[in-house]
């Protein structure tokens, strides 16, 4: 089997008497979606901060391409390729879609000191930022400011900058959110093509979703993995049914 | 031509025919004036890096304002009485020539700022404010406690110092002096505003977290232009320790960093003209309530609180709409 690209060995987070990330370990593998499900609560969205390093663990490793960097801030991170979307839309509102993308672009070609060469004249900046929204079907929408952005059009955005850095591996919190059923079809099938590119470590709650794209599903109750495996063994797994999808036994 | 590029040249425009008007009618007080003008203008601008493009609301820039008068302060009176400013490593007697006053100022101004800002922009939002401020108290209360430079009393420049080729006595010299240096920190504010750099800045003044999640970490950009923005400021200061052959602690008290905050929200917040537009308009208010009461920052109090109320973007805003971001 080869190397996971992204790997955590029992992570462990409290806040106050709060175990929001008790021990949790799980694997991201070469072109695998991996879904991360569980109900509210269950410490999905702080498990991706201490991957994306915005919340610190106090206990445990992420390791990412065979390197521990668990010392790392968000933005180390991100430079070593680690793509990610927020759950809640976090985009720049004032700059345009384009802009925000070139962001992106601007970080994943070097250094950001320099001061003389206006960004918009800047074809290496522009062209990369165009292509990335013309793949997420924004290219018409390029020049209006994310403020002004649908709901759904931001999602797509936020997905075209994480895209736009070229990463080795994608953390997608709820790309879904909020988006229609149309929405979320052709999202779908677009991440299924972008597992490809970089595997994808996927936060969902849409159960379509999930069960169409993930390879394999971790299951997260109360800042524990019950469960991991292929969508069939999650289906079947007994205490998955009892704790998260609400059957009773 | 935008709406706004029009506005910005009629500013530079009538700022550079007052001075030649007051020639013309002989009124030269109103030269001064307008120096007076340019030279907040330019302090302004700098603030305006950090403020307007960065977010970074630091109520401590009358410091590097003050550091640069006393720049030009010490520097020629060191010149004038021929006493050593130091004399390890080499014997240096201070200088009366702007442009090496200039280079000192704006170089002790960012030396100063590197590490001010590296402590403050540890914090954000009202701790960065209060943290910048009481940096530039220290350094206001080291100026009033130091008896070498005039302490509380200030410290006067007998001659205005020099430029090369130029007789910098004559008024409209200076200002024309004061005005170029402007434009050229007006140029400077807009090629970085449009850069890479400038990207980032604004990116991390909108939102912070997003700039991080694309692999530019804010702290090293924002100490970056926080340090640009003091020199800019620094260098402002010793023209106008220049313009009044004049420095005192009263350049580096807190209410001067307020006033060189209000002048942007005045202008126009980010606003590569705003800085501009604020300081005319705060001189002439300055002048005209000044000269009809005494309580004329009474009046300017309303003034602010009309633009806060109702036009946030300041005369630049009211008069060329919201800011585009290409």
């Amino acid at each position: 089997m080869a190397e996971p690209v992204l790997s955590i060995r029992d992570l462990r987070k409290s806040f106050g008497a709060l175990k929001a990330t008790d021990g949790v370990s799980l694997d991201l593998r070469p072109g695998e979606i991996h879904a991360l499900i569980g109900p509210n609560g269950a410490g999905k969205t702080t498990l991706i901060h201490q991957i994306a390093g915005g919340i610190t663990p106090d206990s445990g490793e992420v390791v990412f391409l065979g390197e521990d960097i668990g010392a790392l801030g968000v933005a180390a991170r991100a430079r070593r390729g680690l793509g990610r979307s927020f759950q809640i839309s976090s985009l720049a509102p004032e700059f345009s879609a384009l802009r925000n993308v070139m962001l992106a672009v601007q970080s994943r070609q070097g250094s950001s000191f320099r001061f003389f060469r206006p960004v918009m004249k800047d074809r290496s900046l522009t062209e990369p930022a165009m292509a990335m929204l013309e793949r997420t079907g924004l290219a018409a929408r390029a020049n209006v400011p994310a403020a002004e952005l649908s709901h759904g059009e931001r999602r797509q955005l936020e997905i075209a900058i994480a895209l736009a850095l070229g990463p080795r591996a994608f953390l997608l919190d709820e790309p879904m959110a909020g988006m229609g059923p149309e929405g979320s079809r052709a999202l779908t099938a677009f991440l299924d093509g972008l597992r490809h590119e970089a595997p994808i470590l996927l936060v969902e709650h849409d159960m379509d979703a999930v069960f169409a794209l993930a390879d394999r599903i971790s299951v997260l109750v109360y800042g524990r993995v019950i469960a991991t495996g292929t969508v069939d063994e999650v289906r079947g797994d007994a205490e998955v049914r009892r704790a998260y999808l609400g059957e009773r036994p | 031509m935008s709406r706004e590029r029009a506005i910005n040249l009629l500013l530079a425009g009538l700022l550079l025919s007052v001075p030649l008007a007051a020639l013309a009618l002989g009124e030269l007080f109103y030269i001064t004036l307008a120096t007076r003008m340019a030279i907040l203008a330019l302090a302004a601008v700098g603030l305006n890096f950090a403020l307007g493009l960065g977010g970074l609301v630091s109520f401590g820039h009358a410091a590097f304002f003050g550091i640069g008068g006393y720049v030009a302060g010490i520097f020629s009176s060191h010149a004038f009485n021929q006493t050593p400013l130091f004399s390890w490593p080499f014997e240096f007697f201070g200088s009366d020539q702007m442009p090496a006053i200039w280079l000192a100022a704006m170089l002790i101004s960012a030396l100063i700022a590197l590490p001010i800002g590296a402590i403050s922009l540890r914090t954000a939002g009202v701790y960065f404010i209060m943290i910048t401020l009481a940096f530039a108290q220290m350094i206001y209360y080291f100026a009033i406690s130091w008896p070498a430079y005039g302490g509380e009393d200030g410290l006067s420049i007998v001659v205005r110092n020099g430029f090369p080729g130029v007789n910098t006595a004559v008024p409209l010299i200076f200002f024309l002096v004061c005005y170029v240096l402007l434009l050229a920190a007006l140029a400077l504010f807009a090629l970085v505003r449009d850069s890479r750099f400038g990207a980032a800045l604004q990116a991390g003044r909108q939102n912070e977290t997003r700039l991080a999640a694309v692999g530019i970490a804010p702290f090293r950009i924002r100490l970056a232009a926080f340090t640009i923005s003091a020199a800019i400021t620094g260098l402002a200061g010793a023209l106008l320790a220049d313009l009044n052959r004049f420095v005192s602690p009263s350049m580096l008290s807190w209410q001067m960093s307020g006033e060189l905050i209000v002048l942007i929200i005045l202008g126009g917040t980010g606003r590569l003209f705003g800085p501009v537009a604020g300081a005319m308009l705060f001189v002439l208010f300055e002048f005209v309530l000044g000269g009809l009461t005494e309580r004329w920052q009474f009046f300017l109090g309303l003034i602010l609180l009309g633009v806060v109320l109702f036009a946030r973007g300041g005369l630049i805003g009211v008069l060329a709409g919201k800011a585009r971001h290409g």
